[in-house]
């Protein structure tokens, strides 16, 4: 269960719109190393994590990539409010225009629509968490090339670089939940049961 | 206005009850400042708590971060509550004498909080 709270993680007072670079920083709203793919990816894999540092870890990252995701929506709001049709065709927004106007809609930057193809639960907690860590550098990368594209509108880069930070802290976290999962993996032997057959009738 | 003046709704009288208080407009910009100041000191507060939540996750034996984690705990629920009470609901768990959820602005909406 979660409750929300009426304030960002981090602020975001963006003064001018500039629809150019919502179009590309869309891609971490709903594109493949967005942060709704990070959130559903780690809220749906800690189900089946087995010890409890890494459901833990699982659920509160998860947590804070909802807000995260709302920090990223926020960016593209302010980006695209307001702006005269005449600058969203220049900035090549004009097919997004013609689906969504200028709400928030979960998509990559090159226009794909958001896909749970991404979210990559495998019933296996190791290669779970070797996604998750590899998942965490993509977003660092993301946000570094959107740092490259907004380097002359500080209102951006601010909590661009903030978000990439807290990629890097995550990282770090699942690194310490993975090796945590593997000792507790070589305690002792494992039985996996692929049936499933937990003795209900 | 009072506060109690629409109250015939048949809840019982509470006046301990932690409410928001209705604010007269010249009151909002006045407060401005001191606004930001508290929901930054609230936001700092609970970036720290968050990371420190992470950091037990996987290091729950460490006294020192669980120490901090209780103190910024304490200063976090202090502070929001008095924020709560001055500037309107941040949860929809805290009672209000009206609904001010609806009067506050949101947070994606420019120059808000």
């Amino acid at each position: 269960m979660w409750t929300y709270n009426k304030m960002l993680q981090y602020p975001i007072n963006i003064k001018c719109t500039d629809p150019r670079l919502a179009k590309v920083i869309i891609s971490q709203y709903g594109g493949p190393d967005g942060e709704l793919a990070a959130s559903l990816r780690y809220l749906s894999q800690r189900f089946g994590m087995p010890d409890q540092n890494a459901k833990a870890i699982l659920n509160d990252i998860g947590t804070e990539e909802l807000a995260h995701l709302e920090m990223v929506g926020t960016i593209v709001h302010q980006l695209t409010k307001g702006a005269s049709i005449k600058e969203i065709e220049k900035a090549g927004l004009s097919a997004y225009y013609t689906d969504h106007g200028v709400d928030v809609y979960p998509q990559a930057a090159a226009g794909f629509p958001f896909n749970a193809g991404v979210l990559a639960c495998k019933g296996d907690p190791i290669a779970n968490l070797q996604e998750d860590l590899g998942a965490e550098q993509k977003a660092r990368a993301t946000y570094e090339k959107l740092i490259d594209l907004c380097r002359d509108n500080p209102d951006v880069l601010d909590p661009l670089r903030y978000l990439r930070e807290r990629e890097i802290v995550h990282f770090q976290r699942f690194g310490e939940a993975l090796r945590g999962v593997q000792d507790k993996l070589a305690e002792k032997k494992y039985y996996m049961n692929h049936n499933n057959n937990c003795g209900c009738n | 206005m009072s506060i109690n003046q629409n109250r015939n709704c048949g809840c019982e009288e509470d006046n301990e009850m932690m409410c928001c208080n209705q604010m007269q407009d010249n009151e909002r910009t006045v407060d401005c400042d001191e606004r930001m100041e508290m929901a930054q000191q609230i936001r700092c507060l609970e970036f720290a708590i968050t990371e420190l939540a992470l950091y037990l996750d996987t290091h729950p034996d460490d006294q020192k971060a669980l120490c901090l984690h209780r103190k910024y705990c304490k200063e976090v629920k202090e502070l929001k509550d008095k924020y709560q009470k001055v500037f309107g609901p941040l949860t929809i768990n805290f009672p209000c004498n009206k609904w001010r959820w609806l009067e506050e602005p949101w947070p994606w909406e420019r120059g808000n909080f």
